[in-house]
């Protein structure tokens, strides 16, 4: 204001002082520029690296490295206080392979896929599994461990299946309303996309889960139960998701009740009671000697269940 | 009068979102019991320094956010417990922070400290309020996708590489960041309501996340709105009117909603 009233000082020297201090703090300003942006990247960084490490839109894209999806374990033991889950488990679930947990209840199938899952740490041994490292593993847990009171409708449920594509923060790439549409379609939920989890039956809810499986295109898929109280024809057709899996190159574990299926759809069998019993083809796997031998183990002194999800 | 009035407006911009998060992760206990965590810390805090607003904040974020991993380190041990460990939390929490209040303090100071003083709230604690609260809608904003799915389904975010126990954490420090901002108007005891009522209220009339957000922020301020006239002119303690407010508010759409609720089929599930 002061300026602008007076009429003695030349409008000229104002835009050179201007000018001057602009020369003067050019390379003060850019350098301040060029900290700043550098700060500006590595907050990025750091923020991708703490909070949205599953975003990686390069994997959808790049070459399938399914051959890598086996799980490898070696004296793996899961505990939970004092009681084992279970213990002294070796072996490979093979690349491209179709196996059944089995056992009775409270035999640790499903703390063993929590734990291959890389949710619950094991007590004793290791988890070899590099589709864990590159969140190309999927974990499906019993129903009733999801919250389906959640305020959240099936096409949102099925989209966060691409989470690698946006993580946690980007806005949904372009091609994700299709690709939504495209499994919804395949698992037959079109007609309720639109509905609140809430609403759906059991059934479809399972049918919404695997929707969601298909456009998370992991190549280890780990499934708990996933069969139990639907019916015989969302069964079949569920059923038929798991096999085109693993034509796929993708390694599928599933923990089963019913000994049937399993020998009719399930190449490989872990028969799991508290500690293995056999792993191997199915059919040898499930022999009466070893569904016996099972059943007793299940029936020593410290016949109590473990404590959680056992 | 009207310092107080935007106070409880800005609780109630943050309120909205976090009461909101809170209900959905079906945590209100936990937020109740982070409340109380707040009151030894801030004891301590007037213990030593009066009604010094650095001390009260600082001392109640501490033993909040102490008592808010204690907790999670004991839900991880024994998950089937988790109610009665957090019980538990809560009622040492609060006795002792009364106690501590107790000893050296009057009957007055413990009134202030259990029920807060709305009208106390000066420009410092108001700028410490609305920085609070602008921090809080700004991570919500952020982070909402991971802080959701955390919620209904953690073992797919840690699956798909989204982080796990991260946004527990944040989100867990924003609920004790902004039970120590409610502290100051609302006191231990009363801090969760300003934070739950409005959120429940929303909860009756719609089921999609923004709106019950938006609407919650709403009969935030419709709250502390009413409130603060009903104690000013019928010279009664502020704080606990407007969290009766919004129990009126709450109780109002309990029976309205229920009645006039379009979707007759229910998702609540609580």
């Amino acid at each position: 204001m002061a300026n602008s009233s007076d009429p003695v000082r030349p409008r000229r020297s104002a835009s050179d002082m201007v000018r001057l201090v602009r020369a003067a703090t050019a390379p003060l300003r850019q350098s301040l520029a060029v900290s700043l942006s550098a700060l500006g990247d590595s907050a990025q960084a750091a923020f991708a690296r703490h909070f949205d490490s599953g975003y990686d839109p390069s994997a959808s894209d790049g070459e399938s490295r399914r051959g890598e999806g086996g799980i490898a374990v070696r004296n793996l033991s899961v505990r939970y206080g004092e009681t084992y889950a279970f213990e002294g488990l070796t072996g490979e679930f093979a690349p491209a392979s179709l196996t059944a947990v089995i056992g009775p209840n409270g035999a640790g199938k499903s703390s063993l896929l929590k734990t291959l899952a890389g949710i619950v740490r094991p007590a004793t041994g290791e988890v070899i599994c590099a589709a864990l490292a590159r969140h190309r593993l999927a974990y499906l847990p019993q129903q009733d461990e999801l919250d389906r009171g959640f305020p959240i409708t099936v096409a949102e449920l099925v989209a966060l299946g691409d989470w690698r594509n946006f993580g946690s923060v980007r806005g949904p790439p372009r091609h994700l309303a299709a690709s939504v549409y495209e499994a919804l379609a395949t698992v037959g939920l079109l007609a309720v996309m639109d509905r609140q989890i809430a609403e759906l039956s059991v059934g479809q809810f399972q049918r919404a889960l695997f929707a969601r499986l298909l456009l998370q295109d992991a190549d280890v898929i780990l499934l708990d139960e996933p069969f139990a109280s639907l019916d015989e024809s969302t069964t079949e057709d569920l059923l038929r998701f798991l096999q085109r899996w693993q034509s796929e190159g993708r390694t599928v574990v599933t923990v089963l009740h019913d000994l049937d299926r399993v020998r009719r759809h399930f190449p490989s069998t872990l028969l799991l009671a508290r500690s293995p019993v056999a792993w191997g083809e199915t059919s040898l796997s499930l022999s009466a000697d070893n569904l016996a031998r099972a059943q007793k183990a299940m029936v020593l002194p410290e016949g109590h269940r473990a404590g959680r999800a056992a | 009068m009207r310092i107080a009035l935007v106070a409880c407006f800005a609780l109630a911009l943050a309120n909205g979102p976090i009461g909101t998060l809170l209900l959905m992760r079906r945590e209100s206990l936990s937020g109740n019991v982070l409340s109380h965590a707040v009151m030894p810390g801030a004891a301590l805090g007037f213990l030593y320094a009066g009604y010094s607003l650095a001390a009260l904040t600082l001392g109640g974020l501490l033993t909040g956010l102490a008592v808010a991993g204690l907790a999670a380190l004991t839900a991880r041990s024994r998950p089937q417990r988790q109610d009665s460990s957090l019980i538990a939390f809560y009622l040492v929490s609060l006795s002792f922070g009364v106690l501590i209040v107790a000893a050296r303090g009057s009957q007055a100071d413990l009134m202030h400290v259990l029920f807060g003083t709305v009208l106390a709230v000066d420009v410092k604690a108001l700028v410490l309020i609305a920085s609070i609260s602008s921090l809080t809608m700004l991570t919500v904003a952020t982070l909402y996708r991971p802080f959701a799915v955390e919620s209904f389904d953690p073992a797919f975010l840690r699956a798909v590489g989204g982080g796990g126990g991260v946004f527990r954490a944040i989100f867990i420090t924003l609920v004790a960041l902004n039970l120590v901002a409610s502290f100051q108007a609302f006191g231990t005891l009363l801090a969760i309501g300003p934070m739950l009522l409005p959120a429940a209220a929303a909860r009756c009339w719609t089921h999609r996340v923004w709106p019950t957000i938006a609407l919650a922020t709403v009969i935030g301020m419709a709250a502390a709105l009413a409130g603060l006239l009903i104690s000013y002119y019928a010279n009664l303690p502020s704080g606990p009117a407007i969290v009766l407010g919004a129990g009126v508010i709450y109780g109002t759409s309990l029976l309205a909603a229920g009645r006039m609720r379009l979707k007759p089929k229910s998702l609540e599930g609580q």
